[in-house]
């Protein structure tokens, strides 16, 4: 009995197992709610705030990221009020500044605007797809973050990398490039995995490989 | 360099080993070596069982962690935008001749290191800046060089 708990989403009351995380208590009842950073297999971040929903906890409403957020007794979800597609909107409308070919249903649907923000597209949105799956699943732990804020970027370190690339790749093609939902982890690292170049670098950044770039990245990490 | 392996095995057994308390080994390292080398942090790794990318991650995330030796007298600067409005940029100028050090770097004799932050907390005493862990409130030139030569 304490095991389940019951709460109402959408109008509807429904109930489910405790800990499940609002995310997966709405898919399972078949309601759609977009997401960019979560995978089945992999452990809730939290990055790209796309799942975001709208809960009333006796009278007080907050906004959620529904995949980190669990079930709970008497909760009501909304999934989407005016308030979630308002902010739904602005979160693509930044992520689309760093990932141009975002797909055009997303866009159209939530009718986001055009051209109000600077782009840059580095294809990167930060989703850690590609680490957690490099770290979790795949246990070589190649693949990490460095940095905060603007300067935050994916990085592979050289020296597990070398270990590990070589065979992972062999074994099953690059499954850190398959996971990534802008589809590049970077071209660059798709083309000259750490373990085809020559060492010397210790982390290098998986977008756009320039000289800038790997400069920032050395300055990051104090090489 | 052995014995900077030595004390980095020390710091970690005091602290049992224990994973959990990654943040304040590194903290304790930091204190130790006013920064943290890459030769450390992949011994911490080992050590503690826990995987370069992450260590990185982290420690490249808190601005407290230093991957660039630091100087033995810290010199942070407060530019918050209290500060700013109150003239941190004056300040950060006088600062910057006293050591002779420019901001975010470190003298060539490891003496001092000169930061800069945003908001120490303090913004009603701005402009601000710490000198070795000391508050200083809209210091004077005179007062600024006097605790410089105050150092060693
Ligand atoms: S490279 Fe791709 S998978 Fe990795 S964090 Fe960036 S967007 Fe996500
Ligand atoms: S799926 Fe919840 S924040 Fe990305
Ligand atoms: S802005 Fe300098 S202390 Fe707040």
């Amino acid at each position: 009995m304490s095991d389940t708990v019951t709460f109402t989403i959408d109008g509807k009351e429904v109930s489910a197992d405790k800990g499940t995380s609002l995310l997966m208590a709405a898919r399972s009842l078949g309601i759609d709610i977009p997401t960019l950073c979560h995978h089945d297999e992999l452990a809730d971040f939290g990055a790209c705030r796309l799942c975001i929903v709208e809960i009333d906890k006796g009278g007080w409403k907050k906004i959620v990221t529904s995949c980190l957020y669990p079930v709970e007794d008497g909760l009501s979800v909304e999934t989407e009020s005016e308030k979630v597609i308002r902010h739904r909107r602005t979160i693509l409308e930044l992520l689309r500044a760093r990932w141009s070919e975002m797909p055009r249903e997303l866009i159209e649907k939530y009718q986001v605007p055009e051209d109000r923000m600077e782009t840059e597209s580095t294809f990167c949105v930060m989703c850690g797809l590609c680490v957690r799956h490099c770290s979790e699943r795949k246990g070589a732990n190649v693949l990490g973050f460095v940095g905060r804020g603007t300067e935050r970027q994916v990085v592979a370190h050289e020296e597990p990398a070398l270990k590990y690339c070589r065979d992972c790749a062999a074994e099953n093609g690059m499954e850190c490039l398959a996971v990534c939902p802008t589809g590049v982890v970077v071209n660059d690292f798709a083309l000259s995995p750490p373990h085809m170049t020559p060492k010397g670098t210790k982390a290098r950044p998986v977008r756009a490989r320039d000289n800038e770039n790997q400069e920032e990245v050395n300055k990051l990490i104090g090489d | 360099m052995l014995e900077t392996m030595g004390k980095v095995e020390e710091i970690i057994a005091l602290n049992d080993n224990d994973k959990e308390r990654l943040i304040q080994i590194l903290l304790e390292l930091q204190k130790e070596f006013r920064w943290l080398s890459r030769e450390v942090l992949e011994r911490v790794g080992k050590k503690l069982d826990v995987p370069i990318n992450h260590i990185y991650s982290l420690v490249t995330f808190y601005s407290h962690f230093s991957l660039v030796p630091k100087g033995r007298h810290v010199m942070s600067v407060c530019v918050g935008t209290a500060c700013h409005v109150r003239g941190a940029e004056r300040l950060l100028d006088s600062v910057a001749s006293a050591v002779k050090c420019k901001p975010g770097c470190t003298t060539s004799d490891e003496k001092f290191s000169l930061d800069t932050v945003n908001c120490l907390g303090a913004c009603a005493l701005g402009p601000v800046m710490v000198a070795d862990g000391e508050y200083m409130s809209n210091p004077t030139p005179d007062e600024i060089s006097r605790k410089v030569e105050s150092c060693e």
